[in-house]
């Protein structure tokens, strides 16, 4: 490991029971279990968390922004994708 | 030493630990190795703090004599001070700090642990929202110590030096008095001197983990339960007191 730098980390925190992790930034640790401690600190300092994962940055493949138009242009046309054409009750929530 | 008396000065010890632990704490803002770790400090310094402000206005309720949180916060002199003496050791280096940190968190875990079990509802409540705060104070500052005592070379002897200088400090902890009699006796509060053993295992366990070692013997100092300071306790409460001496009746 590098001396000078401590490896990034992304923070995933779920506010609630029933919801999903959700990315809310990143950190630097030297470890796993210093990430959850530092994430703890940082983010959830304002009762924002129920649960936290740490995932390395380095561990995150992401998509190109080069291939956007190949990726996402395609779903353009296709309205009929969206719930839209029906009423959803009041009750289902977080959709 | 009537009731009243013991009492006060029981919370006011639980209290002053707080406070200037809390306050040195305070002093690593902005400085901090890393911003995560500032950060943390700040947490822990804010949790002790939040401490402080419970005991201390428990304390002022116990003196029945006009003194709120504030008032036995920033104007009283070094003298009526009542906090260990470990708790005012200068912050020094990051491993100083964190030295210091742990052999009180390890301390501090087993006393709020034992005040839960108060006959004083008051202090049961204040004890029992404390143990959760100090539990994770003491993971923290205890996976420090085992990082530090474990890393480099240079990290390794920079934080043994830290223990032999701070080992000496923890005497206060475990003093046992007439105040501290009246508090196990009745049921109140709890017998510093029994704390010891759960502090001791805590320390080899860590130590077992970190590859660190305690110096065979430990001459320990007393003296800050009755108002005995070292001089670094009059710089601090300078700094901490300027100014509400300055303007009494400030407000935020």
């Amino acid at each position: 490991m590098d001396k000078k730098n401590w490896p990034l980390w992304e923070i995933f925190i779920r506010s609630r029971q029933g919801l999903s992790h959700r990315h809310v930034g990143s950190l630097h640790a030297a470890d796993a279990e210093m990430a959850v401690e530092n994430a703890r600190d940082v983010y959830t300092r304002r009762q924002e968390g129920a649960s936290i994962w740490v995932v390395p940055a380095s561990a995150i493949t992401a998509s190109s922004p080069d291939e956007k138009d190949l990726l996402f242009d395609p779903a353009d046309d296709k309205v009929y994708r969206h719930p839209t054409f029906y009423d959803l009750p009041d009750e289902v929530k977080h959709m | 030493m009537t009731r009243m008396d013991a009492r006060f000065d029981y919370l006011l010890r639980l209290g002053d630990d707080a406070l200037i632990l809390g306050q040195q704490l305070g002093l690593w803002t902005g400085h901090g190795p890393v911003l995560e770790e500032d950060i943390a400090l700040t947490n822990i310094g804010l949790d002790q703090i939040g401490q402080a402000r419970a005991w201390l206005t428990l304390a002022g309720r116990a003196e029945n004599a006009d003194r709120d949180e504030d008032k036995l916060a920033y104007f009283r002199v070094q003298a009526d001070f009542r906090n260990a003496l470990l708790c005012e050791r200068p912050n020094g280096h990051f491993g100083d700090t964190i030295v210091r940190q742990f052999l009180f968190d390890a301390y501090a875990v087993g006393l709020h642990e034992g005040l839960c079990r108060s006959t004083d509802d008051e202090i049961a409540a204040i004890a029992r929202k404390s143990a959760k705060e100090s539990a994770y104070h003491l993971r923290h500052s205890r996976a420090w110590m085992v990082r530090l005592g474990d890393g480099t070379e240079e990290s390794h002897a920079k934080v043994q030096q830290s223990l032999n200088d701070l080992l000496p400090y923890v005497g206060d902890l475990f003093h046992s008095d007439a105040c501290t009699q009246a508090a196990a006796s009745e049921g109140w509060g709890v017998d510093p001197a029994g704390l010891r053993e759960g502090w001791n295992t805590r320390l080899e366990d860590m130590l077992a983990d970190s590859g660190l070692t305690r110096p065979e013997t430990v001459p320990e100092q007393v003296g800050g339960r009755e108002g005995r300071h070292t001089e670094q306790l009059s710089y601090l409460l300078a700094e901490m007191q300027v100014l509400p001496r300055t303007y009494p009746d400030a407000q935020w």
